[in-house]
């Protein structure tokens, strides 16, 4: 598989929120409105970009047998620099992501792609899995979180289109997070089957 | 390169090793990172403290505890006293609601601004702009410090009573610890006056 594949790959034929249905927690529970969904599709690449990168490259120092604990170490790890580095240097981002990046260790996408991808292919192809998933995921997220901030609250990526009065606030809360992903895979399915 | 087998002194000594970088890596990180964080958590408590008390040119204490309240002493540039700023946390809809307010020597609400919360977004959640008009000005001492709902003299938020009702009652508390408590010169009249209003019981 050349890269472009595999990028593309992760956007559509394996888009992680339409098809892999994998990472639910953070897909219901940040997506409240465009901008949040954005950030943790995107603070989730990062850290998938570089797990998928150092697990390709230390993959054969792994006996199998403790495969998971090792990935988990190197995940966790990375998502606990990645935290401590955006507090010390980048507050702003700190405040509208802070909530969310902890939650990245405990996405199942990360350890999955380590797993299915990582494991078996090179650095370079790694990386543009991660690349290729990320997007993927992030374009999920983003996707359903403007759909449920324009029911829910009138406007889309904090702009209002016709205010907070007409909006039906069930869709910022959980119930609309599942009506929405459930509308958005039937949307995803019905465009790229054919 | 030939990938390890799964024998056992292959499996400890890699996760070992493993754990050793991690921990590595991560003490080193927190090292550099540390003190960078520390001054941006105090820059922004100070920033706080700047908003709720409504002035730019003041001189803060130390901070100093009275139960769980933290509270910081303002004086303006030129030393006369502004008043205290109180850190106040109650359990509020979601989790625990963390308010920073800013009370005037009499106990008149300068400002507040809510540092932590767990509010439903779209409902609880817009606490920090909510009460901001709404509550300036009044003194938990001496204004029905409760929700309208409760016969009290303040809106709640649309569909957020249970928000609400924490919010007031996180800053009557602060009041009523710090402010009230330890006033020394007009603390009497004031404690006087709270319990004279009939506010909400004081969690003990």
């Amino acid at each position: 598989m050349n890269n472009l594949k595999v990028l593309v790959n992760g956007i559509i034929k394996e888009n992680p929120t339409f098809v892999l249905l994998l990472g639910m927690c953070p897909t219901l529970g940040t997506t409240s409105s465009a901008i949040n969904g954005m950030s943790m599709g995107l603070a989730t690449m990062c850290v998938l970009i570089l797990s998928n990168f150092i697990i390709a490259l230390i993959k054969n120092l792994i006996p199998d047998a403790v495969r998971i604990p090792s990935y988990i170490v190197v995940i966790a790890s990375l998502v606990t620099v990645l935290q401590m580095v955006i507090k010390a240097y980048a507050p702003d981002i700190d405040k509208s992501l802070g909530l969310f990046i902890p939650l990245i260790v405990v996405n199942c996408i990360i350890l999955g792609r380590a797993e299915s991808f990582a494991a078996k292919n090179g650095p370079i192809a790694s990386i543009f899995d991660g690349i290729g998933i990320g997007l993927g995921f992030t374009l999920g997220l983003t996707s359903l979180g403007a759909v449920r901030e324009l029911l829910g609250t009138g406007s889309i990526f904090g702009v209002t289109l016709w205010g907070e009065t007409y909006g039906m606030l069930m869709f910022v809360l959980a119930p609309g997070a599942f009506l929405v992903l459930g509308y958005l895979i039937v949307l995803f399915n019905k465009i790229t089957s054919k | 390169m030939k990938k390890l087998k799964s024998s056992l002194t292959n499996m400890l000594a890699v996760l070992t090793i493993i754990a050793i970088v991690a921990a590595g890596v991560l003490a080193s990180v927190n090292a550099v990172t540390a003190p960078q964080i520390e001054k941006i958590n105090a820059e922004n408590l100070a920033a706080g403290i700047k908003a709720v008390m409504g002035s730019n040119d003041i001189q803060v204490s130390e901070p100093w505890e009275v139960d769980a309240f933290t509270a910081y002493d303002v004086k303006d540039a030129q030393g006369n006293a502004l008043g205290k700023a109180v850190v106040t946390t109650e359990n509020g809809f979601g989790g625990p609601l963390k308010v920073l307010v800013g009370f005037s020597t009499e106990g008149d609400i300068l400002g507040y601004t809510v540092l932590e919360h767990a509010e439903t977004p779209g409902l609880g959640a817009k606490a920090g702009e909510w009460f901001q008009d709404k509550i300036k000005g009044m003194n938990p001492g001496k204004n029905n410090f409760t929700v309208s709902k409760d016969g009290g003299e303040v809106d709640a938020i649309t569909a957020s009573t249970i928000t609400s009702r924490a919010f007031l009652r996180a800053i009557q508390n602060a009041y009523d610890k710090v402010i009230a408590g330890q006033d020394a010169t007009s603390g009497a009249t004031q404690q006087a006056s709270a319990s004279d209003m009939g506010t909400p019981e004081v969690i003990e």
